[in-house]
């Protein structure tokens, strides 16, 4: 049985459509991520999985409860992280994690063994105020919070906005060690280079699902060429870049340019068209989910 | 369960206890405002200018003029000439001239024996502030009648607050502000703070009831309004002496009906409002000034054109405000307001009705 099914879910605000016919499943133990910029539609997803929202079309369930009707039920059984930090600034830490408890009939005793990895790196902070945490800690507080009734699906949504490059790291050591656990867990990110961490993925953009796979076939199924150019002048290498005959696309890509090309291309001729350009450099480049990403968007 | 409610109610005591700024200003506005009302802001006259113009000062004038010397609403200046009345007005040296005429004596002889003579007196005052020219001119007529023998007597008889004290009138007034300021104002921020900042979403996400929370959001809220009903009340038996010949117990019991009224207003709001600020304003604008304005408080309802008439009857305040005038001033038994007490109660459970009707366990 799938942890979470998604079958043709349609949600609109006023004339925005968030979700667009979307349709998925996770399965058990699971851990699935969804990748797309902002304005994908990844949080109203997670609003109407977490039975906050309902749809306006399409059904959905939560390890077997509908989200309409048994929403009480999946209340009971999952935990959630908002991506806005949820917790009270102005309670301790220990506070904070003992009012959750309690919210969920549980208390801090109960539940330690599970959440010993994560909040054993913010006991020492106990007695800090929530509002006083750096953002990995603060992370590592609501994800402690979100796991203290043993929660058999977790919804992460962007849990790592906003953090640290190590503490982000960090953290997905971490969901790995929840997913080897047992706990299904669904979680949304922007940022491309962390989609390798799960196990699937769907890549989401203006509500729509453009692939869902896992992160290796994904890449697997990019069927074009790609290169890297840079030069000293990178604008005005991009410019002529995409002048060139056999050119799908070029983008800027971190500290060089990506260059998608098609059959036509001919790499001999496109060094000479450049020689001239100051520091010029071409080499091929495996593609990444981001390329992938670009590719996909651009049909 | 028991246990689960005592730690939403620990959690909210919390989020009181470490705003200190707030906690303060909620526990010290009733002290300022009775305080305020009760002694700086008063409608009594105290300490009007009075000058005396006459132009023999007979025995009689003296007696007028020792009147006014003795009285703690007057204070008299002295004698001044019939030229000096514009420019001592004009200064605002004095407040009110009393213009003796210069056959004064014969005048009051005459019309001891019985003779129509036309008035001896004028009163001149500076009505600039309508309301010291007309409080002082009622005041000094008193006096000065109360000193001509043989005069038309008029019978004059004020009950329950014989020498008009406007802290009579505003203790209700107060206690019925102070408990929607604080209840209705307090709690509905605070149920809208947690909309705002996103914790009512993880709330919502869990077994639990969100009402619940909500409802243990409202206890402490309850006992701090309870500490500022005592301090009210103190303040108004020791301080202003406000008779409260009634009985507590009245007072208290329709008080704490109130207070549960203004809560679940506050409730009430949070589920309307959005953000804190909405909230803040619903509760300012929207309730506290139609209730200072039709509770009888500031204006007397009586006044409202017709069209406002109907008003007063929807809103809560002027219901217990009337009910305290009647415990605390007129010293009536609790069963004289059984029909004020009713419809508190009423609109208590309309509004909870409503509120836990519009509460959504959704976000949209």
């Amino acid at each position: 049985m799938s942890a979470i099914v998604v079958e043709n879910i349609s949600k609109s605000f006023g004339k925005t459509k968030a979700l667009d016919n979307i349709s998925f499943n996770v399965k058990r133990g699971e851990l699935f991520g969804l990748i797309g910029p902002d304005g994908a539609g990844k949080t109203t997803l997670f609003r109407l999985l977490t039975t906050l929202y309902t749809p306006d079309s399409g059904r959905a369930s939560v390890d077997g409860f509908d989200i309409v009707n048994q929403y009480r039920s999946i209340r009971e059984r999952v935990g959630y992280m908002p991506g806005q930090f949820s917790l009270y600034q102005d309670l301790t830490v220990e506070e904070n994690l003992n009012f959750f408890a309690a919210l969920f009939d549980s208390n801090l005793k109960n539940s330690y063994d599970l959440i010993a990895p994560i909040y054993r790196q913010i006991e020492p902070f106990k007695n800090r105020k929530a509002g006083k945490l750096s953002g990995g800690m603060k992370q590592k507080l609501a994800l402690s919070c979100a796991l203290i009734h043993h929660p058999s699906i977790l919804f992460l949504d962007e849990p790592t906005t906003g953090v640290d490059a190590v503490s982000r790291n960090e953290f997905w050591d971490m969901l790995s060690d929840l997913k080897n656990r047992g706990i299904t867990i669904l979680v949304s990110t922007p940022y491309m280079d962390e989609a390798s961490r799960c196990n699937r993925i769907a890549l989401c953009n203006e509500g729509r699902i453009m692939r869902i796979d896992t992160p290796d076939n994904i890449v697997a199924t990019f069927d074009s060429a790609l290169y890297a150019i840079k030069a000293d002048n990178m604008y005005q290498l991009l410019l002529s870049a995409r002048n060139q005959p056999g050119i799908t696309n070029c983008y800027p890509f971190g500290e060089t340019h990506h260059l998608v090309v098609d059959n036509n291309f001919d790499i001999d001729s496109f060094k000479t068209a450049h020689a001239d350009i100051k520091g010029f450099d071409i080499m091929p480049m495996r593609p990444t989910i981001e390329d992938m990403f670009i590719k996909l968007m651009r049909q | 369960m028991k246990q689960k409610f005592s730690s939403f109610i620990k959690k909210e005591s919390l989020h009181i206890l470490r705003d200190v700024r707030t906690m303060m200003i909620v526990l010290l506005i009733p002290v300022v405002l009775m305080i305020l009302f009760g002694f700086a802001i008063s409608t009594e006259v105290n300490n009007l200018n009075v000058a005396i113009v006459a132009s023999n000062h007979s025995e009689s004038v003296r007696q007028v003029a020792d009147k006014l010397s003795a009285n703690p609403y007057f204070s008299f200046l002295g004698y001044i000439d019939n030229s000096d009345i514009d420019i001592k007005l004009r200064k605002g040296e004095v407040d009110a001239i009393i213009v003796f005429d210069k056959d004064y004596d014969r005048l009051l002889s005459q019309r001891s024996q019985g003779v129509d003579t036309p008035p001896a007196i004028q009163f001149i005052f500076d009505a600039s502030n309508t309301n010291i020219a007309q409080t002082g001119a009622a005041y000094l007529q008193n006096v000065i009648s109360s000193d001509l023998t043989h005069q038309e007597m008029l019978n004059l008889h004020l009950l329950y607050n014989p020498q008009m004290k406007s802290a009579y009138n505003f203790v209700p007034g107060i206690m019925g502000l102070i408990f929607i300021l604080i209840c209705a104002m307090m709690t509905s921020v605070s149920i809208v703070r947690e909309k705002e900042v996103g914790t009512l979403e993880v709330l919502l996400v869990s077994p639990v009831r969100p009402i619940k929370i909500i409802l243990a959001k409202m206890v402490p809220y309850f006992l701090i309004s309870c500490i500022n009903l005592a301090t009210i009340l103190l303040i108004a038996r020791y301080l202003l002496d406000v008779p409260m010949s009634g009985g507590m117990g009245g007072i208290i019991t329709i008080s704490i009906i109130y207070l549960i009224l203004s809560l679940m207003l506050g409730l009430l709001i949070s589920t309307i409002a959005s953000s804190q600020v909405i909230a803040l304003l619903v509760s300012a604008m929207v309730m506290m000034l139609p209730m200072m304005m039709l509770s009888g408080m500031v204006f007397p309802i009586e006044n409202l054109p017709t069209v406002l008439k109907p008003l007063p009857y929807i809103v809560p305040a002027r219901w217990y405000i009337e009910a305290i005038r009647k415990l605390m001033i007129m010293g009536l038994p609790f069963s004289a307001v059984l029909k004020e007490v009713g419809i508190l109660i009423f609109m208590t459970f309309a509004f909870m009705g409503i509120a836990l009707k519009n509460f959504k366990n959704r976000l949209e």
